[in-house]
Formats: C-alpha cells, sequence, structure tokens
C-alpha cells in the first residue's frame, strides 16, 4: 500500500520534471519558426506568416488576382501566379518584395515545380494548355494541350508523370515529362481542382468541386479505384465542394477543404473513410502542412483568415487574420 | 476471365495515346425561329446568333474534351421562318441528328415534341420559360434548360423578401406572356410573404420604341403612371413585352427601387456573371463570338454542353444511352453556378440557381439563405414535387 503510493508519488514528480523540461524545451527552441506565404485573390497581396508567432509579419503587394503559390526548392524566392496580369512573379524571400516575373501563358492558376526545381509547369485555364517554363532561363519550353479550363497540377515524386486536371473537360490528365505528350486521360467527377500524389507514388488523389468526391486514382493503372464522398449532418450535398488536399508524409492521413461547407474532412489515407469534420473559417481553399507536420494551415476565403489546425490533435487551434480573399498557402522547406 | 479481358481493353483504350480508329460523331441540331426580339434598350437588342452562339461555344467544348475519348461534335442550325412547319422541320432534322436544342415558343415546342414522339431524338428546350410546358404539358422527351417562369419570379421574391422589401406595387403588362410573368409574380408574393399593395395595367397601345424625341415623353409619362400608389417597398413590373418597364427605373413618383422586367432582374445568365470561374466561360465565349453572354447563350451552352457531359460519362453518343443518363441519378452538370446542376426527375427540368443583375452587376444569386427545402434548395425556385402536375409519359 505504502510501497504505491511512494511509487505514485515519484511518477507524479517525474511527469512534472518531463512536463517542465517539455515546456523549456518549447519555449527554448522555436519549433515552429517557419513562414507561411499566402495569397489573397482579391487584395492583390500575399500575407507572410510567422508560425512562431502566429502573426502576419508582412503584407507583399503582388500583381491582380493572386492564386497558385509556391516555395522554390531553396526557399529563398516564392512563386505567386497573378491571373489577371497573364505571368508569374517572383517573389524574393530575403527582400519580401516582388522581383521578377516569369512569362507563363495566359491565365495562369495552378502551377508545379518539377523535382529538382527547374522546371515549372503551369496550368493556363483560358487556353486550354499547360506551360513548360525554364525557371533558371525564365524561358518557355513549350506548351501541351489539354481539356477545357486546367487547374489542378501535381507531379510524381520522381518527377516523371505530371498530372494536370481540367475543370469542364472532367479529366486527370496524365502527362509524361519525358515526352510532353498526354498518355493518358482519366475521367472524374465534375470540376476536378485539385491533384495530390502519396509520396510512395501509389496513389494520385483529385478533388471535384461541383462532383463533391475525390477521386482515388492508381497511376500504374490510369484507373479509378474509389471514390471518396463527405456527409455532414445539417448541410445539402451540393455545399460540399472538395478543392484543396494535404497529406502527411508517412501516407496515413489525409485533409481535404470542403470549400463552403467551412470544413477540413479529416481521412484516413489507408482505408478511404472520413475519420472526423474539423470546423474552419468560410469557404476553405488550399492548405500547407508545416515541415514538421505539427500543423496544417488552411486558406479560407470568404472569412479572410487562414485556420490553423493541430495535426496530432486533429483541432483547429488559431485563427489568422490575412488579406482579402486568402486562396492559395505555401511553407518553406527548412 | 472474360471480366478481366473486357477490364483490360478497357483499360488499352483509356491509356492509349493516340486513338487510331474514326471518331464517333454526335450530331446536335438547333431549331429556332428566324428574327429577334424587340427591345426597348439599344444595348441589349439580341444578336442574330443569340443562343446559337452559346452552343457553338459548348462544341467546342465538347470537341476539346471528345479528343481525348475519340467523339466528335458537331452542330446543324435550322432557323424557321413565319410560315414552316416546325413539326416537319424538327422531324427532317431528327433524321440527322439525335439531340435538338430548341429555341421556340411553347406551342412550337409541343409541335416538335409530339413529331418526334416516336423517334429517338432528344429535345431539349433552350429558350420557352412557360411553366406549363414542365407541368400539365409535360412531355418525356423533352429536357428543360430554360428556367421557368415560376423560377424566376420565386428567385426575385426571395430577394425582395431578404431586403424587407414586402409590399410591392405590381405593374402588369397586357400581353399574354406579360400576365403569365404577373402570375409567377403573384404565387412568389403569396409563397414567401410579400404583399402586392396595389395592381396596374401598362397598355401597350402600340408605338415605335426608338423615337428622336421620346425622353421627353416618356419623363411625363411614368411619374404620372405611379402616383398616388398606397404605401410601397418596391416597384415590381411584368413586362415580358418589353413595352414599359426600363422606362420606370428613376422616373416613379415615389423614390422607390424596380424590379421585375427592369431595374433587379431575375436571369439566368448575364455578361457581368465572374464568381465560381465563370470568368472563363465569359472570356472565351467574348473571344469566339465578339460580343457577351446572354442568358439564352448561357441556356444552349448549358444543353450542349449536358450532352457532352452524358457522351464522355456514358461513352457513347447514342440518344437512348445519352438520354438514360441524363434522365439517371448519376447526372450532374457544372455550369458556373457555384454547385451542381440536376434534373427534376417528375418533369425534367435543370434546377439552377438565378442571378439578380441590374443590367451592370451580379446583386445576388438566389435561392437566398435560410429559405429551406429537405431535398435541394434549389427546389425553392419554381413548382415542386408536391404540387406538379406533370405526369411523364
Amino acid at each position: 500500500m505504502q510501497a504505491a503510493m511512494k511509487e505514485d508519488g515519484l511518477r507524479t514528480r517525474l511527469h512534472c520534471l518531463l512536463f517542465g523540461m517539455a515546456a523549456w524545451l518549447a519555449a527554448a527552441t522555436p519549433a515552429s519558426a517557419f513562414i507561411a506565404y499566402v495569397s489573397n485573390e482579391k487584395g492583390n497581396t500575399v500575407s507572410v506568416i510567422d508560425t512562431n508567432s502566429w502573426a502576419v509579419t508582412k503584407t507583399i503587394k503582388v500583381g491582380q488576382r493572386p492564386r497558385g503559390i509556391e516555395f522554390t526548392r531553396d526557399g529563398k524566392l516564392v512563386f505567386v501566379a497573378v491571373g489577371d496580369d497573364d505571368s508569374i512573379q517572383v517573389i524574393d524571400v530575403a527582400k519580401q518584395e516582388v522581383v521578377d516575373t516569369l512569362p507563363s501563358g495566359p491565365d495562369p492558376e495552378l502551377f508545379a515545380l518539377d523535382p529538382d526545381g527547374k522546371l515549372l509547369y503551369v496550368a493556363n485555364e483560358n487556353d486550354n494548355t499547360v506551360t513548360i517554363i525554364d525557371v533558371e532561363k525564365r524561358a518557355r519550353l513549350g506548351e501541351i494541350q489539354v481539356g477545357v479550363e486546367p487547374e489542378g497540377m501535381a507531379i510524381s515524386p520522381d518527377g516523371k508523370i505530371l498530372i494536370n486536371t481540367s475543370e469542364t473537360t472532367n479529366m486527370a490528365h496524365f502527362i509524361d515529362t519525358a515526352t510532353r505528350q498526354i498518355v493518358a486521360n482519366v475521367l472524374v467527377d465534375a470540376r476536378p481542382r485539385f491533384a495530390e500524389f502519396k509520396r510512395d507514388k501509389s496513389e494520385v488523389w483529385v478533388s471535384s468541386e461541383i462532383g463533391g468526391t475525390v477521386s482515388v486514382i492508381d497511376p500504374e493503372k490510369r484507373e479509378v479505384t474509389d471514390k471518396i464522398s463527405f456527409q455532414i449532418p445539417g448541410l445539402r450535398s451540393e455545399a460540399i465542394q472538395p478543392v484543396g488536399i494535404g497529406m502527411t508524409k508517412d501516407g496515413k492521413t489525409a485533409f481535404v477543404a470542403l470549400g463552403p461547407a467551412n470544413r477540413v474532412a479529416v481521412v484516413d489515407a489507408t482505408s478511404h473513410k472520413v475519420t472526423k469534420y474539423l470546423l474552419v473559417g468560410q469557404r476553405v481553399w488550399h492548405m500547407a502542412f508545416t515541415p514538421d507536420e505539427k500543423y496544417l494551415l488552411v486558406t479560407n476565403g470568404v472569412s479572410n483568415d487562414v485556420s490553423v489546425i493541430d495535426v496530432a490533435a486533429q483541432k483547429v487551434i488559431k485563427t489568422i487574420q490575412v488579406g482579402e480573399l486568402p486562396w492559395g498557402i505555401t511553407i518553406a522547406q527548412p | 476471365m472474360i471480366r478481366w479481358l473486357v477490364a483490360a481493353i478497357g483499360l488499352s483504350v483509356a491509356a492509349s495515346p493516340v486513338l487510331a480508329a474514326d471518331p464517333v460523331e454526335i450530331g446536335i441540331g438547333y431549331l429556332g425561329r428566324a428574327g429577334v426580339k424587340a427591345k426597348l434598350s439599344l444595348v441589349e437588342l439580341s444578336a442574330e446568333n443569340d443562343g446559337v452562339a452559346g452552343a457553338r461555344l459548348a462544341i467546342e467544348d465538347n470537341n476539346t474534351t471528345g479528343k481525348f475519348l475519340n467523339q466528335r461534335f458537331t452542330l446543324e442550325e435550322v432557323r424557321l421562318n413565319d410560315n414552316d412547319d416546325v413539326a416537319k422541320a424538327a422531324t427532317a432534322l431528327s433524321e440527322r441528328t439525335g439531340f435538338i436544342i430548341a429555341d421556340l415558343p411553347a406551342d412550337d415546342l409541343l409541335k416538335a415534341a409530339d413529331a418526334l414522339r416516336d423517334r429517338r431524338t432528344l429535345l431539349l428546350n433552350a429558350g420557352a420559360i412557360d411553366d406549363r410546358l414542365r407541368e400539365q404539358d409535360c412531355r418525356a422527351n423533352v429536357i428543360h434548360v430554360a428556367p421557368t417562369r415560376s423560377m424566376l419570379a420565386d428567385a426575385l421574391a426571395q430577394y425582395l423578401v431578404w431586403k424587407q422589401w414586402k409590399r410591392w406595387l405590381f405593374v402588369v403588362g397586357s400581353h399574354d406572356q406579360d400576365k403569365l410573368y404577373a402570375d409567377a409574380l403573384r404565387r412568389a408574393a403569396t409563397r414567401f410573404g410579400a404583399k402586392i399593395v396595389q395592381e396596374r395595367t401598362f397598355e401597350d397601345t402600340g408605338g415605335a420604341r426608338r423615337t428622336d424625341s421620346g425622353v421627353t415623353l416618356i419623363q411625363r409619362q411614368m411619374p404620372v403612371f405611379t402616383q398616388q400608389a398606397p404605401a410601397y417597398d418596391v416597384l415590381v413590373a411584368a413586362d415580358e413585352s418589353e413595352v414599359f418597364a426600363s422606362y420606370l427605373p428613376y422616373r416613379t413618383w415615389d423614390p422607390r427601387p424596380v424590379a421585375g422586367s427592369a431595374g433587379l432582374v431575375p436571369t439566368s445568365w448575364h455578361a457581368a456573371q465572374d464568381q465560381w470561374g465563370a470568368i472563363q466561360i465569359q472570356n472565351r465565349f467574348a473571344k469566339l463570338n465578339s460580343r457577351h453572354m446572354t442568358a439564352l447563350d448561357m441556356q444552349a451552352w448549358t444543353a450542349a454542353r449536358m450532352i457532352g457531359e452524358a457522351a464522355s460519362r456514358t461513352k457513347s453518343g447514342g440518344p437512348k444511352a445519352v438520354s438514360d443518363f441524363l434522365k439517371g441519378p448519376d447526372f450532374s452538370i457544372a455550369a458556373f453556378k457555384g454547385r451542381r446542376l440536376t434534373l427534376r426527375d417528375w418533369n425534367l427540368q435543370l434546377r439552377q440557381p438565378i442571378l439578380l443583375v441590374d443590367g451592370r452587376m451580379v446583386v445576388s444569386v438566389s435561392p437566398q439563405e435560410g429559405f429551406l427545402h429537405q431535398v435541394s434548395e434549389l427546389d425553392t425556385l419554381g413548382v415542386d414535387r408536391p404540387e406538379t402536375k406533370c405526369r411523364l409519359q
């Protein structure tokens, strides 16, 4: 009896010590000191968020209608597609200002960098093409004809296959990056907006905004093997409009932004079952993980803010006000 | 084994970049009357290709998709003059195409539908907004892409009620279609809790829509016509014939907004619509046709896209397969309205949000928030299943 009590006391003290150490560690090392860049579609600005203080530290003026946004592999530059200016602007992260422009083709929206960070593939919504840009030379290398209103772009981890989704054609086009030819076209549900590869290349997920589903595609067979749908009590199905997708590096958990449903679905990426819905801001668009995958930041278009999700706890812990109609988000890898 | 073989064949077709076989031809007819409708405003005069221009854009869109599926879409336009027999024209067109997009008045549409009754050709009504075509006069071979008068009226009424403009001064034109629109607006007022404080008729006494000293006279007439009204919030005008409504804004005796056929107007589409990716279709349309996209253009685009969508989903261009898919539970279409559009299975009417526009901007989109429905909020617009008089056969 006494021995047990003693042991309990010891355990409590040990817990206190461990907890104290953890708290000290957290305070001393800024475990979450990353920088997120958020494109504000209406504001014509990019908000810079410090993930240590969870505050906007800078607002950068950019061109008309910024949407797709991505860090370069070295983390020194940020590319942002300014659709109504028909170009992609280059932000110098050190200077925090626009320093250059890439020739992107008309109305660029989303784009993908190849694994080496040398080639940029841009979806041009207005003329049914994907433009290839040499990042270093700032030159257009060519174009690939795809379906009507190309939007979503994803590149396979080995860089060999580029996926482009076309919103009115309702397909995921598989493009061989070596030959720059379409090698397969996979029909998905209406208005496919975003594509994401699993790191192990076993699956590609494509969200269909109007169809209300996420298609899981086998990249080898190039066919839809499963379809994820979403039911939220009290919400009519038309309001559930999947857009951005984020997957953890281990390929176990996925997050899907559901647009005007104002929720992010948590999906078991192995079983493809929805496990939870997280209430975020209004019209949630896109998302980015911090490199340690502790946090997931999602942009809420209509409420002009970014929700911070604690990935392990699967909880929204914070909301950060940004510019007008936030759309895209990118976080630098360390 | 067979299943495996079928799967393998399907796979090889899907994965093959080069399709050697000749593409499947899918012909679509466009049947409309010649001539354009009179309008009061010079800037709103219809183009000669109003409607069919939208169908042409959809054919281009369908063909962009079709090149990946080995399908090729074509459009054949037929215009009828006053003395032409619509039944004959529809029958002749159906010899060549499995689908006909119709921009016809209600009686003509019924004649065409009945002439095609025993044929496989499917009619898509892009032009007629008459409720009776979806109710007592509904036909199993007609899919309605155009919204109904009651959908338009309900869309407007929901907004006016949301805005707390519940007292309406109601002015109705003297032509038949004005009266039909008035019926729809009266019904909408009752459904959503607005009150018509007084109703006036504007008699069409003839006269030109364009005169040299027009404004001077109108400026004297309209205040007088609208004076001595009971207290009201908004003037609602039913003037489909374009005789007077556009003269009302800024000229009412009391300073009140105008809605209905002028001022705030409910419509399926407008050149100012830029939400939900719409800027892309507006740009594509302007590039192809060098003008703005109208509601009729959009309705025809949607009709031709529905055929394209069904053809790509069913991998078939046959009217039977396409028609079955469109009428089945898996059909939905994206048409830049912020949500998927589906068919009401009881009368084959396309559910759709309705824009409220002031001529330059989109003011709002109905259904308005808070108007609830157990199946689809889009069914708060127009005649709903429990009230329908349609028996499809």
